[in-house]
C-alpha cells in the first residue's frame, strides 16, 4: 500500500487558519503522510520573504495590497484581531504552554520536506515574483498541476 | 549506537514531528529511546514507527512516563 496524502489548499492569510494548516500538515507528514500545501491568494503572505510590510509587487496596486497585506508576521487572527495585538498575544500563550508557534510549525514543515506549491495565477495577479517567496518554494503551478500531484489523497481547503 | 528524545514537553503535533526528525537523522539499526506521557504520544508514536517499518522493541513505564524504545 502507498503513503497517505495530504494536500492542504492554503487560501488565507488568518494567523489561525495558517495555525491550523501547518499543525494538519506537519503532524500528517510527522506519521508519514506524503503532503503537499499549495498557496494561493492571501495564503501567499504566510510565504513571503519579507515577513513585514513591505512594498513588493509590480504595478502601483499590487505593491499597495502588498504593503497592506503584509507578511508571516504581520497575519491577523480572525476573530478579536484588535489591530494585530491579539496575534502577538496569542503567540505569547502559545509558547507558555509549549506549544509550537507559527515559525517553529514552517520551519517543521521545511524540515519534514512537506512541498510547498505557489499558485501561479494569484502570484500574477498579485505582483508576485518566485524570488519574493521562501526559498522552500519548489514550484509554481496551477489548478491542473495541484489536482493531479493530489490524486488517490485527501483535499482540504483552509 | 543509542539515541534519546524527551517529547514529555512538547504538544500536539511536534511530540510526532520531533520523533519523526530524529528517525531521519539516526542511522540503520540505531536505537532511539523516546521518553513520552501517556495519551496521544503513547498511542501514536509506536504505531507510527511500526507502520513505517521499524521495530518497537519495548514499551517500558516509568513513574508518570513511559519509555518507548524503537529500533530503526
Amino acid at each position: 500500500m502507498g503513503r497517505n496524502k495530504l494536500s492542504i489548499v492554503c487560501f488565507s492569510g488568518d494567523f489561525d487558519k495558517a495555525l491550523a494548516a501547518f499543525t494538519l500538515a506537519t503532524g500528517a507528514a510527522a506519521v508519514n503522510w506524503e503532503v503537499k500545501m499549495f498557496f494561493t491568494f492571501w495564503g501567499l503572505n504566510i510565504l513571503k520573504k519579507k515577513t513585514g510590510r513591505s512594498w513588493i509587487g509590480s504595478g502601483i496596486l499590487a505593491r499597495v495590497f502588498n504593503f497592506l497585506m503584509g507578511g508571516k508576521r504581520t497575519l491577523p487572527l480572525s476573530r478579536l484581531n484588535f489591530g494585530g495585538a491579539s496575534p502577538v498575544l496569542m503567540t505569547g500563550m502559545m509558547k507558555k504552554s509549549n506549544v509550537a508557534t507559527l515559525d517553529e510549525l514552517v520551519d517543521a514543515a521545511k524540515a519534514l520536506n512537506i512541498d510547498f506549491v505557489a499558485c501561479e495565477m494569484a502570484m500574477h495577479i498579485l505582483g508576485i515574483k518566485k524570488d519574493d517567496l521562501d526559498d522552500h518554494v519548489r514550484s509554481v503551478a496551477g489548478v491542473a498541476t495541484f489536482l493531479n500531484a493530489s490524486k488517490d489523497g485527501h483535499i482540504l481547503f483552509i | 549506537m543509542l539515541h534519546s528524545i524527551d517529547i514529555t514537553k512538547e504538544r500536539c503535533p511536534m511530540t510526532m514531528v520531533k520523533v519523526k526528525l530524529k528517525l531521519s537523522q539516526i542511522e540503520d539499526g540505531d536505537i532511539l529511546d523516546v521518553l513520552l506521557a501517556e495519551g496521544e504520544p503513547l498511542e501514536s508514536v509506536p504505531r507510527t514507527a511500526k507502520e513505517q517499518g521499524h521495530l518497537v522493541e519495548e514499551v517500558r513505564k516509568e513513574g508518570e512516563y513511559y519509555h518507548v524504545i524503537i529500533r530503526k
